[in-house]
């Protein structure tokens, strides 16, 4: 018989899984958000995202903005003192929207044609592969 | 000496064929030989973040298994290209059960490490500066010009060691050997949105906007990378349009200053 295990200690074990990261390591110090160039259009401080994942709230994450305005810029693991890597951790948040749902975030009819003709393949590649699975 | 390249779909597709072009001409100037890696594929564009996800590294192991068993480095232009095999060459390394997972998927053996340089490791660690310097024909003097690096090659830093990465000098090292003036800006690491391009327009806008005016306020006259997306961003700036600044791919400024001839047409 297995200890019982609360949401928020089913959520962390997901997130690890996904992104190999301690959520409970993170401090809340704050350095990840104050160093995240895309802070301004987030609804949620990435600090605030990790301070709900250790509380269990997925609800209040999967319905933030903050992990689809993260670029993965990998600037916030630079300066994590506890060596967290929160752009893994969005990447799991997301991916635990996109997959079971086996939704789209981007479908390549929410382009114009504009877009399609002047947007790098790279921007293209990259777009599809992190908004849709 | 002879090396693999990996041109990536963004060089061979649409924009940013000037950065191969440039390049290429360069290097055999130089007297290195790049050949292109036979039957390569999209590398993936971003490296993926959850260990569980196997499948789409199999496309970027592929080209690092060729270039192991050819033995020779593995070369490419596009940051974005670079990042992803880099990263997927250090997973390779250390991580046994991926190795295994994923030459089962390529039905071949690890044939060891492959060698993965960026093109501007090429000539800081293959040619040197010096050696840069003394084919400089057509010295860029007067002209102020900065560096921008992006995310991509810099971080995470423990996989990329690709310079320092909050204070990294490759880029400006290269602007001084070139003869032009480097512009010291903050911001030159800061992240331009990527391909929030894509979705979030608005943001990547103004993160692009914020680079720009600060290179702007700081006395740039050209910004210079080694990405294609960045350099979208950069030039969708209305700074960019308005023509207060030049964005180019760092090929550029070196063929100008080895005063090559190179072609003009798109491919």
């Amino acid at each position: 018989m297995g200890k019982p295990v609360n949401t928020s200690d089913r959520l962390l074990a997901e997130i690890k899984e996904r992104s190999g990261q301690e959520v409970n390591a993170c401090i809340q110090c704050g350095k990840c958000t104050a160093g995240c160039p895309m802070v301004e259009a987030m609804d949620l401080l990435p600090r605030q995202v990790m301070l709900l994942l250790q509380m269990g709230n997925e609800k209040e994450v999967a319905v933030s903005r903050t992990p689809w305005v993260c670029a993965s810029c990998f600037t916030c693991g630079a300066r994590c003192p506890r060596d967290l890597d929160l752009s893994s951790i969005m990447e799991a948040v997301r991916l635990k929207v996109l997959r079971p749902r086996d939704a789209k975030v981007l479908s390549p009819g929410d382009l114009s044609v504009e877009m399609l003709k002047e947007l790098p393949q790279q921007a293209l590649v990259s777009g599809f592969r992190k908004f849709s699975r | 000496m002879d090396y693999l390249y990996f041109p990536g779909c963004t060089l061979k597709g649409s924009s940013a064929w000037q950065m191969e072009n440039t390049a290429l001409e360069a290097v055999a100037c130089l007297g290195l030989n790049l050949q292109e890696l036979k039957q390569w594929q999209c590398c993936g564009a971003v490296y993926p973040l959850s260990e569980e996800e196997i499948i789409t590294l199999v496309s970027p192991a592929r080209a690092l298994y060729a270039a192991a068993e050819s033995g020779k480095p593995l070369v490419s232009l596009c940051s974005a290209c670079h990042h992803v095999l880099k990263r997927t060459q250090v997973r390779l390394l250390n991580d046994k059960e991926t190795r295994e997972k994923i030459s089962c998927y390529l039905e071949e053996d690890y044939p060891g490490e492959a060698r993965v340089l960026h093109y501007l490791e090429l000539l800081r660690d293959e040619v040197g500066w010096q050696a840069l310097k003394e084919k400089v024909k057509n010295p860029l003097q007067g002209r102020r010009i900065a560096a921008y690096y992006g995310c991509m090659l810099l971080r995470p830093s423990r996989e990329m060691c690709f310079d320092n990465p909050e204070r990294p000098r490759i880029m400006e090292d290269f602007i001084n050997t070139l003869g032009a003036e480097v512009v010291n800006y903050p911001f030159r690491i800061r992240c331009c949105g990527a391909y929030l391009a894509v979705t979030e327009n608005r943001v990547a806008e103004d993160a692009s906007r914020k680079i720009v005016k600060m290179a702007l306020d700081s006395g740039a006259e050209e910004m210079t990378t080694a990405c294609p997306l960045c350099r979208y961003n950069l030039e969708k700036t209305p700074e960019a349009k308005q023509g207060k600044v030049k964005i180019s791919y760092f090929s550029e400024p070196l063929s100008e200053a080895l005063n090559l001839e190179v072609q003009e047409v798109e491919p």
